[in-house]
């Protein structure tokens, strides 16, 4: 992304549910991708709590090399912006892990994405990426994740795990998974669900006491806490989730 | 304590209570009995006040108050407990955190001061002992993974840490062996027989009743109680069936 560049389509499958028009006055401006190499056997990792917000556009641009036997975890919060994106393209070496957690909260026409392309290049390499969307309002909320298994990749194991909760009818979620597989020993493991709070589980709770807003609220922390139980940083975690909670109770004035 | 008149209940187009009148006062065990279809868990849903049980005429008083103009959550507080026939999973939410909040909204919500972490704990503990359930069932998200007979013993932990005035039990008895419907209804026994308390048991069986004994059984048939008698009209029931009692 840069000024050189031409400003994406839609026709460009990655940016299909973008929202061009806020992002075309930033595009300009923008650099490149941010470019991480994690060396053969290290550990690595990276939490976005916050976009980097330009004119009510937040985009996260990450080009990360993990080397042989090297593992990277990504966790992010993708909400507060009228456009966020983030977009992150992942080159495995032989035996490297891949981990991402994110969640995306979404409000009013705000459209929120994350969008992976992960390249399995080398043998035995492992990712898993779970993605948790609560989606209120007209938000639109997507993840679009490609999975490359180059030929040579054999006893590649790839999951993801796309799960979206819509707290009104006029919201959006698009869960795309896209492999590409040149190997044939190989795990590729997708799941999508899109769905509402679970109206028993209200009265439910409800019926013990519990006011319409919390009992949301503890549902919808639980929900999204799977985005994030792969973190091995307790403080870390703690952080991410709480600005998670912050964020979900300003959608909590949204009841079904 | 508790006052229904003339209730008539619908889900969907479908009138399920017809007129039903019933009232319990403070330190009384009622129990309902009837076959199925008759509208035993409409009524503790209606009284509960689940979305989608419309009541279309008649009135429920508890406590000098209008019941039916609270929601669902200001019932609880107001002290009324609904032990459910199918209790709910909630997938990621521990019971204790469950319950904590739900009984410090209650206190809240009463001009109570919440209970402390520590506090809560030592009440869980204490109301777990009595129905004889492992505090690391409790630490476990509500009732996933739980058996029928598990989640039937929850929901007496959860009146016993909520400590309602009111119980409105659907069913409670189904699903447990009989070990356990011994503790269960000991654990009822032990929570609610009390002066202050009342309890509206709803069951299809003769054997909860000989655990909790009710000082009076109504027959629920076509929405309305069409009988009402000691307990001794249970064990008629039991040998001659709803059909010939509820003529």
């Amino acid at each position: 992304m840069t000024a050189t560049l031409p400003l994406p389509t839609k026709r460009d499958e990655a940016w299909r549910y973008a929202d061009l028009k806020a992002l075309e006055p930033v595009w300009p401006k923008l650099d490149g991708p941010e470019r991480l190499v994690v060396a053969a056997g290290e550990t690595a990792s990276r939490q976005i709590t916050e976009l980097p917000m330009m004119e009510g556009v937040g985009i996260v641009d990450l080009d990360i090399t993990v080397g042989d036997n090297a593992n990277f975890a990504l966790h992010v919060l993708a909400s507060a912006a009228d456009y966020g994106r983030i977009q992150v393209k992942v080159t495995l070496g032989n035996g490297a892990h891949f981990e991402l957690g994110g969640a995306i909260l979404g409000s009013g026409t705000q459209t929120l994405e994350i969008v992976t392309e992960t390249i399995h290049a080398e043998p035995d390499a492992t990712s898993n990426q779970v993605v948790r969307s609560v989606l209120a309002d007209k938000a639109t909320g997507s993840f679009l994740g490609k999975i490359n298994v180059s030929r040579d990749a054999q006893k590649t194991d790839a999951a993801q795990s796309v799960k979206a909760m819509l707290l009104d009818r006029t919201a959006t979620a698009n869960a795309k998974p896209e492999l590409e597989i040149f190997a044939d020993d190989v795990k590729c493991a997708h799941g999508a669900t899109v769905g509402e709070l679970d109206k028993q589980a209200l009265f439910y709770m409800a019926s013990r006491g519990l006011p319409p807003e919390l009992a949301q609220k503890l549902m919808l922390q639980a929900f999204i806490a799977d985005a994030f139980v792969s973190m091995d940083d307790d403080a870390a975690r703690e952080a991410i989730e709480s600005k998670a909670l912050e964020v979900l109770e300003s959608l909590g004035e949204n009841l079904p | 304590m508790l006052k229904i008149e003339n209730l008539h209940a619908q889900v969907g187009d479908t009138e399920i209570l017809k007129g039903l009148s019933l009232e319990l006062n403070a330190g009384e065990i009622h129990a309902i009995m009837g076959p199925n279809g008759a509208g035993k868990s409409t009524l503790s849903y209606a009284l509960g006040g689940r979305p989608g049980y419309e009541i279309t005429s008649g009135g429920v008083n508890f406590d000098g108050e209008d019941l039916l103009e609270l929601d669902p959550h200001e019932r609880a507080a107001a002290g009324i407990f609904l032990g459910f026939q199918y209790p709910v999973e909630i997938p990621g939410v521990s019971n204790l955190q469950f319950l904590r909040e739900s009984l410090n909204s209650q206190r809240k919500s009463r001009g109570e001061e919440p209970l402390s972490g520590a506090e809560f704990i030592k009440l869980a503990k204490e109301k777990a002992g009595l129905l004889k359930m492992d505090m690391d069932m409790l630490k476990r998200a509500v009732n996933v993974g739980f058996s029928g007979g598990e989640k039937k013993r929850n929901e007496m932990v959860q009146m016993g840490i909520i400590d309602p005035k009111l119980a409105i039990l659907d069913e409670t008895d189904s699903g447990l062996d009989i070990d356990a419907l011994r503790v269960v209804g000991s654990g009822i026994n032990a929570i609610m027989r009390k002066p202050d308390k009342a309890v509206l048991l709803i069951t299809h069986y003769q054997r909860l009743l000989d655990e909790v004994k009710p000082d009076y059984v109504h027959v629920l048939a076509d929405g309305r109680i069409v009988k009402t008698g000691g307990p001794e009209l249970a064990l008629q029931l039991e040998q001659e069936g709803y059909e010939a009692v509820a003529a």
